[in-house]
């Protein structure tokens, strides 16, 4: 190749390796606001794989666009171009280049998914909550190393807060506190920076938590318990929503998430306590009741509306 | 074992009896061309049923409040959808290109067994009116999605026997059998039935890919044809494979489910990779670079297309070791895949380009599978899937996969065989503004989906959260656009079928066995089988492809 053909190649290199990096930043304005320690990690690693991502788009569809703008035929030209068959160099080139690249990303991927420790089925939270804070060190991020010193301080394994989940058609209800005097609520309440155990139940068919603040999901699934951990960093209000196919009001199947200081986390468990339960505002149920229509098709008829200390602030 | 001439293993009767007019499309017909746009058209129009129902879905999402159709309605559209899409519409048109191109492709007179195919071909209306028909008893179709996980597909509110489930499973359970019996026929006449000459590295990668599609079938459906009859007998006859009500185990129903589905998108894309391999280098004028390595990679594509099928699982019940490993092996799959799209861009630099509307479409189609491989990169990272798993981010991934590539280089492959198909040109006009409004409409519905998802946009919802109302109304747009992108393209080839300029047999100066006889070609397509002394794509090369030209067929009128 002429050097000028070269200088040309790296200067374009150059500039689709600038725009990629930019894009990479601009990644992290996609995603709702970052409210968890996990969402933190979720979020380098997209930014990382948008950075790689676009600078391949870049390169093929930009020499794509380069043939198509300067390499047309002539209106009568019927000559064929060069018999080019290939070039096992250039083949070999790129082989290795995406196998290399595909391993760093894997490797990458799987230890970020080992920092961020959600547990999942058929895993002990003991071990995996070592595991997090065995990672924690490695990043760097302020107030993940807050969130993560609050439980590594104090290897007690009290500090998770742990709340049970019931997921049924279509409603969401978690109790707090264990035994037989719990209390109950259809808004899910958590004390910031505290790691968050969350044990999932579902009544009746699959269903999937997911928080996107917190970029976090599982599926729920019946008959079995399934362990899911996170920790809150910021607080705040958000949604939370069934991520697995449901049936048929499955998209009326939300409900808030109240991230607040622990203080007024154990204020509103207190307030909640003492409160008597009653019957929540449940919009499956109320769609159904306006459903009377009989020309519609059958549906599965949706479970009574949740008896709750706490109903939402709505 | 080259070859084997067909007269030695069929004895099928002279065909002068078989009409030779439009007549013999609606009938039980064995040839391969007939069943071929047999396949295509039958296809095509379960195509636009589809898409009115896609249409009924954006209607519903352009507003944030379910106020179009009942959520009972909605459901069952996105259903339908999806299962009308894959088992109506991609599946049997790429089996009718197949079909059609196959047998004359590796120089035989018809598939291997005739009357399969023909057979095969015929359970495509039956168990597509199987599938309409459940919109039409008490209760209406399926409701559970095209994936049917238990429980919520076992749980039938009206009661009875035969409801909407009950009908989509046996029409899958059919449309599994049909299949099958499809690719037995491919498998062993690409084995069996190539012409002397006509090795395994002289082979068109078209036909490459149409192999490593039918291996999948071979493997993948017994899996998922086994999980719907199991599904079918949990609904039907109350017993608990997977009803955890009863012990049974709802998890295990998605391994049954993607040990296939996730292959089957493999069984669609490689004739698609195929259909690129073959007119980039006609309308570049330069062959296919690196041919022998894409004509592997599709092999090796269906063998890692094998153990991939937990990546649709990252959030479900799946420990996290599965998580990882089918992390890597998902990864994996993409470096196949990227040795062919860096051949094809190596084929086109350097070329001499005329932008057909099958060379927009194709170049349309490559750009938009090159960012979904990126976007299904993405979702092979296990804590980024965490987040987009069963979200919009999802849909619009595999809307660019099976629209923006799959469906793109359909249409790509049937303007560039349109001529050999029917004997007439089609109208490059009509052809381009067909482009321009596919190629607008595709983006514009699917790209939104990308920012919704990773905002937290879950799919399969008829309602949501006025937050993301703007995306949303972008895409109903762009799916509407879609519906009418539709209209140049049957106008276009309706009227040029009837009435275009009457094609040569080689419009396109293409290399290949297909454009050496007749458009259309005669019965049993070769007079002398031909007898071929060259690779293919030879352009920029003066070799000839095959040593009898001149006795491929009965010469009674130069064309």
């Amino acid at each position: 190749m002429k050097l000028r053909t070269i200088l040309i190649l790296v200067g374009v290199a150059i500039a689709i390796a600038l725009i990629s990096l930019w894009m990479g930043q601009a990644a992290y304005t996609w995603f709702p606001p970052q409210a968890s320690a996990e969402s933190i990690l979720v979020d380098n690693l997209f930014s990382f794989l948008v950075t790689l991502g676009t600078f391949i788009f870049l390169g093929v569809v930009g020499t794509l666009t380069y043939s198509i703008l300067f390499q047309r035929a002539e209106k009568y030209d019927l000559s064929d171009g060069p018999h080019i068959e290939g070039n096992v160099k250039l083949e070999i080139i790129w082989t290795a280049i995406p196998f290399a690249l595909v391993i760093w990303i894997a490797a990458y991927s799987y230890q970020i998914y080992g920092q961020m420790s959600i547990l999942g089925p058929m895993e002990h939270a003991h071990h995996g909550h070592i595991m997090a804070a065995a990672h924690a060190d490695e990043i760097m991020e302020d107030h993940l190393d807050h969130a993560i010193a609050a439980k590594s301080n104090d290897s007690n394994v009290e500090e998770v807060e742990q709340i049970q989940v019931l997921a049924r058609q279509w409603s969401w209800e978690f109790h707090y506190g264990n035994g037989t005097d719990d209390v109950s609520s259809t808004e899910l309440h958590l004390p910031n920076n505290r790691r968050i155990k969350l044990v999932l139940h579902s009544e009746d068919v699959l269903h999937g938590l997911y928080i996107p603040a917190f970029r976090v999901k599982q599926d729920v699934i019946p008959g079995r318990d399934i362990d899911f951990e996170f920790t809150p960093i910021r607080e705040g209000k958000y949604r939370l929503r069934d991520s697995q196919y449901s049936g048929t009001y499955f998209a009326a199947m939300q409900t808030d998430v109240v991230v607040e200081s622990p203080e007024s986390y154990q204020k509103w468990l207190a307030d909640a306590t003492s409160a008597t339960p009653v019957v929540a505002y449940n919009r499956a149920s109320n769609e159904y009741a306006k459903r009377a229509n009989a020309n519609n098709w059958a549906t599965v008829i949706p479970a009574a509306p949740p008896v709750v200390n706490y109903s939402g602030s709505n | 074992m080259t070859n084997i001439p067909i007269d030695a293993i069929a004895d099928l009767p002279p065909h002068s009896e078989q009409p030779e007019d439009w007549r013999r499309f609606f009938g039980f017909s064995t040839d391969h061309k007939v069943i071929g746009i047999q396949y295509i058209v039958t296809s095509f129009i379960f195509f636009l049923i589809g898409g009115v129902l896609a249409m009924v879905i954006r209607g519903e999402l352009i507003t944030p409040e379910s106020d179009l159709v009942d959520r009972a309605v909605y459901n069952s559209m996105f259903t339908m959808h999806g299962t009308i899409m894959l088992f109506l519409w991609t599946f049997p048109v790429l089996l009718g290109i197949s079909n059609y191109l196959v047998p004359l492709m590796i120089g035989a007179r018809d598939m291997a067994f005739p009357k399969l195919n023909a057979v095969a071909f015929w359970m495509v209306p039956v168990f597509g009116i199987i599938l309409m028909a459940s919109f039409f008893i008490p209760g209406g179709t399926s409701q559970s999605g095209w994936w049917a996980y238990p429980p919520v597909s076992l749980q039938n509110p009206t009661g009875n026997i035969v409801n909407g489930q009950f009908l989509w499973l046996v029409a899958v359970a059919i449309s599994g059998v049909a299949s099958i019996m499809g690719a037995i026929n491919f498998v062993t006449t690409i084995f069996r039935m190539r012409t002397t000459g006509m090795t395994w590295f002289r082979m068109p990668v078209f036909v490459w890919t149409v192999l490593a599609a039918q291996i999948i079938q071979l493997f993948g459906l017994p899996a998922l044809t086994a999980g719907a009859v199991m599904l079918l007998s949990d609904l039907t006859f109350g017993t608990s494979f997977f009803d955890p009500a009863k012990g049974g185990d709802p998890v295990l129903f998605q391994h049954f489910f993607w040990f296939y589905s996730h292959p089957a998108v493999y069984v669609i894309i490689l004739p698609v990779f195929g259909i690129f391999s073959e007119i980039f280098p006609v309308y570049a004028r330069k062959p296919l670079f690196g041919y022998k390595v894409v004509a592997v990679s599709s092999l090796i594509i269906t063998g890692l297309s094998a153990v991939v099928w937990v990546h649709h699982m990252f959030a479900s019940g799946t420990p996290s070791w599965m998580r990882m490993l089918f992390m890597a092996t998902t990864m994996l799959i993409s470096v196949p895949t990227g040795i062919k799209v860096f051949a094809w861009v190596a084929t086109i630099w350097g070329g001499k380009i005329k932008l057909t509307t099958s060379m927009l479409f194709g170049l349309g189609a490559l750009v938009m599978f090159v960012f979904s491989g990126i976007t299904g990169i993405m979702l092979a990272a296990v804590p980024v899937d965490i987040h987009v798993n069963n979200t919009y981010f999802v849909v619009g991934h595999f809307h660019y996969v099976i629209y923006g590539a799959v469906v793109l280089g359909i249409y790509a492959g049937l303007y560039h065989w349109f001529p050999k198909m029917t004997g007439r040109m089609y109208s490059e006009g009509l052809g381009k503004l067909h482009f321009i409004f596919t190629f607008i409409g595709t983006n514009a519905c699917f790209f939104p989906m990308h920012p919704l998802g990773l905002q937290g946009m879950p799919r399969r919802v008829a309602s949501y959260d006025p937050e993301f109302a703007f995306w949303n109304v972008i895409a109903s747009l762009g799916g509407f656009l879609l519906g009418v992108s539709t209209i140049p393209f049957i106008l276009n080839m309706v009227s040029s079928w009837v009435q275009g300029e009457k094609a040569p047999k080689n419009p396109w100066r293409a290399i290949g066995l297909e454009w050496l006889v007749s458009s259309p070609p005669s019965h049993e397509n070769f007079e002398e089988l031909p007898i071929v002394i060259s690779e293919p794509y030879g352009y920029g090369n003066d070799e000839p492809l095959v040593s009898n030209p001149d006795k491929l067929e009965v010469n009674h009128a130069t064309s």
